[in-house]
C-alpha cells in the first residue's frame, strides 16, 4: 500500500484546497468545513494505515517516484517521496492534529466571511507541510520548506484589511527567506560534496567521512541558518511572536505544532551530518538555549494571552534545539512530538477563551473564567502541568531526556535550560491564574455572554488533552523500566541514537531538581496571581528596568529596525537619488548633448509623423527585398 | 519555408494593420495576426527535434558584393526566445483592449513590426541580418514610446535614443571588423566562429558587443534609461521592451559573443560578473524605496535581469559543467518575460482605472478586487522564485552555476531571494492589502480581456514551475552544444 498509495496523502489535501479555493463563494460553510476536514482525515486514515504496515514489515525505507522534476547536465531532482520511520510519525502529527484543529476551526471561523478561504489556505498549508517531510531530496523539502512560508503569509495576514497584520504576514515571509538563503546555499554545498541531493545518496557517503572537516561543518551551518529562520531562533525569531495576528487555530497548527518544527525535522532527517560536525553542534545548542531563555523572560511579562503562548513556543523550540545541540536527536523529536500535543491544546484552549470574550486578548481583562469554561479551563490545565514538566504527564519525558543530555555534554547549558523550566513553569501557570483564577477584570456587558465553546471547539481540546497527558508513554526511558520505543522506531530511520552514560541515580536526580523547580514556580505564581491577586499593570504603568526589558522584548525590534531596516533605505536613497541620478545620468546626459549639437542637421528629415516614419521604414524594407530578387533572378 | 512564415507574419500583419485606420478593426487584425504568428510557432515546434542541429534553415544570397546573406534558422536556444516572442504579444495585444490608442492603426502596426524584428534577431546567422533585425525592433520601440509615453516622454526618448543607438554602434563597428577579419568575405555566423583572432583583438570584439548587449539588457551601470524609459512608456511598450526586448541583449551574448570571442569573454568574464552581481544588489535596495510601482517593477527587473547574467558568464566560465547555469537563463528568459508583463499589465490596470501607480495613495484594492488580488499574487510569488512557479526553477539553477563559479559570489547573488521578497511583498501590501480609500474604493475587479491574459500567464507560471522539463528539454542539446563549441575553441587557442 505505501508504494502505491502514498502519494494520496498530500494529493487529497491540495485537492481540497482546489475545491474549496474555487467554490469559496458558492458552497455553503457546511458543506466547505465537510471537504476541507475530510480530506484531512482521509489523509490521516492513510497515514495510520501504512504506519502500521511499515511497524510489521522488515522494511523500513520506500521511495516513491513522481517525475523528473528538474534535470540539467548532472543534476537530477526528481519528484519523489521517502516514507521511512521519521516521517512516517510527521504524517500522523500533521494529519492527527491538523485534523482535529480543522474541526476546531468550523466552530471557531463560523462568522467569518472568509470561512471558504480559511479552509482553502489550511488545505494547502497541510499539501506543503506533507511535501515538506515526505521530500526525499532537499529540494523536494525546499518546495514544501518555501510552501509552508507561503501559507504562514497568507494566514498570518487573513484579515489583511488590518495593516499591522499585512506587515506581519510580510515581516514572516521576509525573515524565514533570510533563513531559506542558508537552506538553499547549503544544498549547493552538499551537492557539490556529494554530487546528489537525495538522502539516500548523500548519507551513506557521509557516514565515511571524517569528523569536523571544514565542508561538513560548513554544510550543517547554513542549514542551520534555514532552521533558525523557519523554527524561529536567535536572531531570527522576532517574526513568530507577531504571527499571532493570525487567526487563533493557525498559530496553533502552523506557529506551534507543524511548521516551526520543522527545522528540528530537517536537523533530525540530517542527522549523520549534524554528527559529524561538533562545532555546529555547538553552535545549535548554544543558540537553542540562549533562545530558550530569552524568549522565556520574555514570557513573564506580556499581557496577550496568545503572546504568552508565542513566546512560549519560542523558548521550547529553543529547547529543542539545545536537544539536537547534545546529540540528543530522538529527544528533541519526542519533543516535537509532546509539544505539537500541548501546545496546539494551550492556543486552541487560548482561542476558546478569545471566542468567548469576544475577541479580547488582553489578560488583564480577564479572570475567574473557570466556572464559566469548564472543559477549556480543564484541558488547559493539562496542557499547562504537561509544558511545565511535571510528571507523568508528557512534557516531563521529553524535557527530561533533553536535559540529562544537556547534562552529560554541557553542564553550563543544562543549568540554564533547568532555570528556564522554571521560569516555563512561573509564566505558563500565571497565564493561568491570571486568566482563570480570581475575579472578572473585563466589563459587564461583556461578562454576561462569557460561555463555553461548541462542541466542534471542546471535542480537539478533549482530544489533545488526552495526548498532552499520555504522549509520554511513547518513549518511557529505561529508568522507569520502559523501552523507549520511540528511539528504537526511529533509529530505522537513521537517525543517529546516543545512549545516555550517566547512572540511574544521577537520572533520578535529575528530574527531581527539575521537578522542584517547576513546582516551586507553580507555588510563587500561584501566591503571586491568586493569593495576593496581583495583576499586571497597564502598558504606560512603570515597570522596573527588567520588566520593562522583558515586556518590550529586549527591543530586538527596534534593534534591527535601526541596524538593518534604516541604513537599508538609506543606502537606497542614496544609490538611487546621488549614484543613479546625478552620477551616471550626469554622465550619460553629457554625452547626450554633444550627440544633440551634432545631430542638428540631421533634423530636417525627422518631420514628426508617424505615418512617413514607417512608410520609410516599409520602403526600405520593400527595396531590400527587391534587390534580392532582382539579383537572384 | 516554415521560418520564413513565421518571421514575415507579423510584417504582414503590420502593413495590413497600418492601412486600415479603424480603431477597432485595427486592433482585431493585429491580435488576430499575432495569433496566427502563435500558431506558426507551435506547428514549428511540433516539427522541432530536441537536438543540437539548426532547423528549418533558410540561406539565401541577398547583397552578394558584400557577401551578406538572409541565413537563418532555429536551434534549442532561439526556440526558447520564438516562444516567448510569440506568447507575449497576442497577450500583450489583447492587455491593450481596453484602451483606446489614438491612430491605433500606426500604434498596432509598429507592435507587429518589432515582432518581425524581434524574430529576425532570434533566427538570425548572418551578421548583417542580425544586426538588421536588432535595429527594426528598436526603432518601433522608440516611436511606441515617444508618441504614446506619459509625461516627459521626449525628453526620457532622448536618453533611451542616446543610449541604444551608442551600444548598436559599437556591435555595428564589431560586426564590420569580425567580416573585415573574416577571409570568406562574408558574415555568415560559422564564419565568425572559425575565426582565429588573438586575445587583443577578442578583448576589443567583446567589449563592442557587450556594451551594445549590456545596454539592452540592462546590465549595471549601464541602465540609467531603463527605469525612465520603463516608467514613461505605454504599458504594452514597457511590456514589450521588459518581456521580450531585453532577451535581445541575453540572447546576443549567448549566440554572438561567447563562441565568437571565447579568449575575449574569459579575459572579461569576471568584471562582468561583477557587475551583473553589484547590479542585482544595488537595484534591490533601490527598489525598496520607490514611489512609483511601476519604476520599482523595473528597477526588480534590473535585479532579475543582473542574474541571469552572471549565470551566463558563470556557466561559460565553468566549461561543460556550466550546463545548469545555460538552462537556467533560458527558463528563466521565458519565466522573466511572462511575469515582468504581468506585473506590468496589472499595473497598467490599476492606473487606468485609477490613473495612478504611486503606492502611497493605494492599498486595500484586495477588498475590491479579489480575483486580481489572487492573480497577482501568483505573479509576486513567481517573481520571487517560490518553489513551484517558473521563476524558482531558472533562479534555482543560475544561483547554482554562480554558487558553483564562486562561492560568495553565490551567497551575495543569492541575497537577491531575500532582498526581492522584501520589495515585492511591500509593494503588494502597499497596493492590494490594508483598508480602502477614498479612491480604491472605486476599483472595479478584473473581466473580460483582462482575465484572460492573467489567467493565461498565472496557468503558465504554475505549470512551467511543475513541470520545467518541457522548457529545459527544448534547449539542453544545443547549450551543451555551445558550451562544447566554446571549450573546443579555448583548447584550440591554448
Amino acid at each position: 500500500m505505501i508504494n502505491s498509495l502514498l502519494w494520496l496523502i498530500p494529493l487529497l489535501p491540495l485537492l481540497g484546497f482546489v475545491i474549496n479555493g474555487l467554490g469559496r463563494n458558492t458552497l455553503s460553510k457546511s458543506l466547505i468545513g465537510i471537504i476541507g476536514s475530510g480530506v484531512i482525515l482521509a489523509s490521516f486514515t492513510l497515514s495510520i494505515a501504512m504506519f502500521f504496515e511499515l511497524g510489521a514489515g522488515s522494511e523500513k525505507q520506500f521511495t516513491v517516484d513522481l517525475f523528473d522534476w528538474i534535470s540539467a547536465g548532472n543534476l537530477h531532482i526528481p519528484l519523489s517521496f521517502l516514507y521511512d520511520p521519521l516521517s512516517s510519525i510527521m504524517l500522523l502529527i500533521i494529519t492527527g492534529v491538523g485534523f482535529l484543529i480543522h474541526i476546531y476551526s468550523i466552530g471557531y471561523m463560523h462568522e467569518d466571511a472568509g470561512f471558504g478561504k480559511f479552509f482553502s489556505y489550511l488545505n494547502l498549508f497541510i499539501f506543503f507541510m506533507l511535501i515538506l517531510v515526505l521530500g526525499s531530496n532537499y529540494i523536494v523539502m525546499f518546495i514544501g520548506w518555501e510552501g509552508v512560508g507561503l501559507c504562514s503569509y497568507l494566514l498570518i495576514g487573513f484579515w489583511y484589511t488590518n495593516g499591522n497584520y499585512a506587515s506581519a504576514a510580510k515581516k514572516a515571509f521576509v525573515m524565514n527567506r533570510i533563513g531559506d538563503l542558508g537552506f538553499l546555499l547549503g544544498v549547493f554545498l552538499i551537492f557539490m560534496t556529494f554530487g546528489s541531493v537525495e538522502f539516500a545518496k548523500v548519507f551513506p557517503q557521509a557516514a565515511g567521512m571524517m569528523p569536523g572537516t571544514a565542508t561538513i561543518t560548513f554544510i550543517t551551518l547554513l542549514l542551520f541558518v534555514g532552521a533558525c529562520g523557519k523554527s524561529a531562533q536567535l536572531p531570527l525569531f522576532t517574526w513568530l511572536p507577531d504571527a499571532m495576528a493570525g487567526p487563533t487555530p493557525v498559530s496553533a497548527l502552523i506557529h506551534a505544532a507543524t511548521m516551526v518544527t520543522a527545522g528540528i525535522y530537517m536537523i533530525a532527517r540530517s542527522s549523520i551530518l549534524f554528527d559529524l560536525a561538533p562545532h555546529t553542534q555547538d553552535v545549535i545548542a548554544i543558540i537553542g538555549t540562549a533562545t530558550a531563555l530569552i524568549a522565556a523572560i520574555i514570557a513573564l511579562t506580556q499581557t496577550d494571552i496568545k503572546k504568552v503562548l508565542a513566546y512560549s513556543t519560542v523558548s521550547q523550540l529553543g529547547y529543542m534545539f539545545l536537544g539536537l545541540g547534545v546529540g540528543a536527536y530522538t529527544g528533541s523529536f519526542f519533543h516535537v512530538i509532546t509539544h505539537a500535543f500541548f501546545k496546539a491544546l494551550l492556543f486552541l484552549g487560548a482561542g476558546s477563551v478569545i471566542h468567548a470574550m469576544h475577541h479580547e486578548q488582553d489578560m488583564r481583562h480577564m479572570g475567574g473564567l473557570k466556572s464559566k469554561l469548564k472543559i477549556t479551563f480543564a484541558t488547559m490545565m493539562i496542557g499547562t502541568i504537561a509544558i511545565a514538566g511535571l510528571p507523568p504527564f508528557s512534557g516531563f519525558f521529553s524535557k527530561d531526556e533533553i536535559l540529562a543530555h544537556a547534562f552529560e555534554n554541557h553542564k553550563v547549558l543544562w543549568a540554564i535550560g533547568l532555570f528556564t523550566a522554571f521560569l516555563t513553569a512561573f509564566y505558563m501557570f500565571r497565564m493561568m491564574y491570571l486568566t482563570f483564577f480570581g475575579k472578572y477584570r473585563g466589563t459587564h456587558h461583556a461578562e454576561s455572554h462569557i460561555h463555553e465553546s461548541p462542541k466542534t471547539m471542546t471535542f480537539p481540546l478533549i482530544v489533545l488533552a488526552i495526548l498532552a497527558a499520555i504522549g509520554g508513554l511513547i518513549n518511557i526511558p529505561h529508568v522507569f523500566g520502559g523501552n523507549a520505543w520511540l528511539g528504537h522506531w526511529l533509529a530505522g530511520a537513521g537517525i543517529a541514537q546516543h545512549e545516555l552514560s550517566l547512572d540511574h541515580t544521577t537520572e533520578f536526580a535529575l528530574m527531581g531538581v527539575s521537578v522542584l523547580a517547576a513546582l516551586s514556580a507553580t507555588v510563587y505564581a500561584y501566591t503571586k496571581y491568586v493569593k495576593n491577586a496581583h495583576v499586571p499593570v497597564a502598558d504606560e504603568g512603570k515597570r522596573s528596568i527588567l520588566a520593562k526589558i522583558s515586556y518590550n522584548k529586549f527591543y530586538l525590534d527596534e534593534i534591527y529596525d535601526m541596524i538593518i531596516r534604516k541604513p537599508l533605505d538609506a543606502f537606497s536613497g542614496f544609490f538611487y537619488r546621488i549614484i543613479d541620478k546625478k552620477l551616471i545620468d550626469g554622465l550619460v546626459n553629457g554625452l547626450g548633448w554633444t550627440a544633440n549639437e551634432g545631430s542638428k542637421g540631421l533634423r530636417l528629415l525627422q518631420s514628426g509623423n508617424v505615418g512617413f516614419y514607417i512608410f520609410m521604414m516599409v520602403f526600405g524594407i520593400v527595396a531590400l527585398l527587391l534587390y534580392t530578387y532582382l539579383s537572384i533572378a | 519555408m516554415e521560418l520564413l512564415i513565421l518571421i514575415f507574419l507579423p510584417l504582414v500583419g503590420a502593413l495590413i494593420t497600418a492601412a486600415i485606420a479603424k480603431q477597432n478593426a485595427s486592433k482585431t487584425i493585429a491580435l488576430a495576426f499575432s495569433i496566427l504568428t502563435l500558431a506558426a510557432t507551435i506547428s514549428v515546434l511540433c516539427k522541432f527535434t530536441p537536438d543540437a542541429s539548426m532547423q528549418f534553415v533558410v540561406n539565401y544570397p541577398w547583397i552578394q558584393q558584400l557577401g551578406i546573406n538572409f541565413h537563418a534558422g532555429i536551434d534549442g536556444i532561439s526556440i526558447i526566445t520564438i516562444i516567448l516572442t510569440n506568447i507575449l504579444v497576442p497577450l500583450i495585444v489583447l492587455s491593450t483592449f481596453k484602451h483606446v490608442y489614438k491612430n491605433a492603426n500606426a500604434f498596432y502596426a509598429l507592435i507587429l513590426f518589432m515582432q518581425s524584428g524581434l524574430l529576425l534577431v532570434f533566427t538570425a546567422l548572418d551578421g548583417f541580418l542580425f544586426y538588421i533585425g536588432w535595429e527594426a525592433a528598436l526603432i518601433p520601440i522608440y516611436f511606441i514610446c515617444a508618441m504614446w509615453g506619459g509625461k516627459d516622454r521626449i525628453k526620457i526618448n532622448m536618453k533611451f535614443f542616446v543610449y541604444t543607438i551608442a551600444g548598436s554602434l559599437f556591435m555595428l563597428l564589431g560586426i564590420i571588423y569580425l567580416y573585415l577579419q573574416n577571409p570568406a568575405n562574408n558574415f555568415d555566423i560559422n564564419a565568425f566562429y572559425a575565426l582565429n583572432l588573438d586575445s587583443h583583438q577578442q578583448g576589443w570584439v567583446f567589449w563592442a558587443f557587450f556594451i551594445a548587449f549590456a545596454i539592452k539588457m540592462p546590465i549595471f551601470p549601464f541602465h540609467t534609461w531603463q527605469p525612465d524609459t520603463y516608467t514613461a512608456a505605454p504599458a504594452p511598450g514597457t511590456m514589450l521592451l521588459s518581456g521580450i526586448m531585453l532577451k535581445m541583449g541575453i540572447y546576443g551574448v549567448i549566440r554572438w559573443l561567447l563562441p565568437v570571442v571565447p579568449q575575449g569573454v574569459q579575459d572579461w568574464a569576471y568584471l562582468a560578473m561583477i557587475l551583473s552581481i553589484i547590479g542585482i544588489i544595488y537595484a534591490s535596495v533601490i527598489a525598496f524605496t520607490q514611489k512609483d510601482a511601476k519604476r520599482l517593477v523595473a528597477y526588480s527587473s534590473i535585479a532579475h535581469v543582473g542574474l541571469i547574467a552572471a549565470g551566463i558568464f558563470a556557466s561559460y566560465s565553468l566549461g561543460s559543467g556550466g550546463i545548469q547555469g545555460l538552462q537556467g537563463v533560458m527558463v528563466q528568459m521565458l519565466s522573466h518575460g511572462i511575469n515582468v508583463v504581468g506585473l506590468f499589465f496589472v499595473l497598467d490596470i490599476i492606473s487606468s482605472r485609477l490613473h495612478t501607480n504611486k503606492i502611497e495613495e493605494l492599498g486595500g484594492l484586495a477588498k475590491v478586487a479579489p480575483q486580481l488580488a489572487i492573480t497577482f499574487l501568483i505573479i509576486v510569488l513567481g517573481t520571487v522564485a517560490l518553489p513551484g512557479t517558473n521563476g524558482f526553477i531558472g533562479e534555482f539553477l543560475l544561483l547554482f552555476s554562480v554558487y558553483n563559479y564562486n562561492a560568495w559570489m553565490g551567497a551575495i547573488a543569492g541575497l537577491t531571494i531575500i532582498l526581492g521578497a522584501v520589495y515585492m511583498f511591500r509593494m503588494y501590501q502597499k497596493v492590494m492589502l490594508g483598508t480602502t480609500n477614498d479612491l480604491t474604493i472605486t476599483f472595479t475587479d478584473i473581466k473580460g480581456t483582462e482575465k484572460i491574459v492573467l489567467y493565461t500567464i498565472c496557468v503558465l507560471i504554475i505549470v512551467m514551475g511543475v513541470y520545467p522539463k518541457a522548457v529545459l528539454q527544448l534547449s539542453e542539446a544545443s547549450v551543451q552544444h555551445l558550451l562544447e563549441q566554446v571549450n573546443q575553441k579555448l583548447t584550440g587557442l591554448n
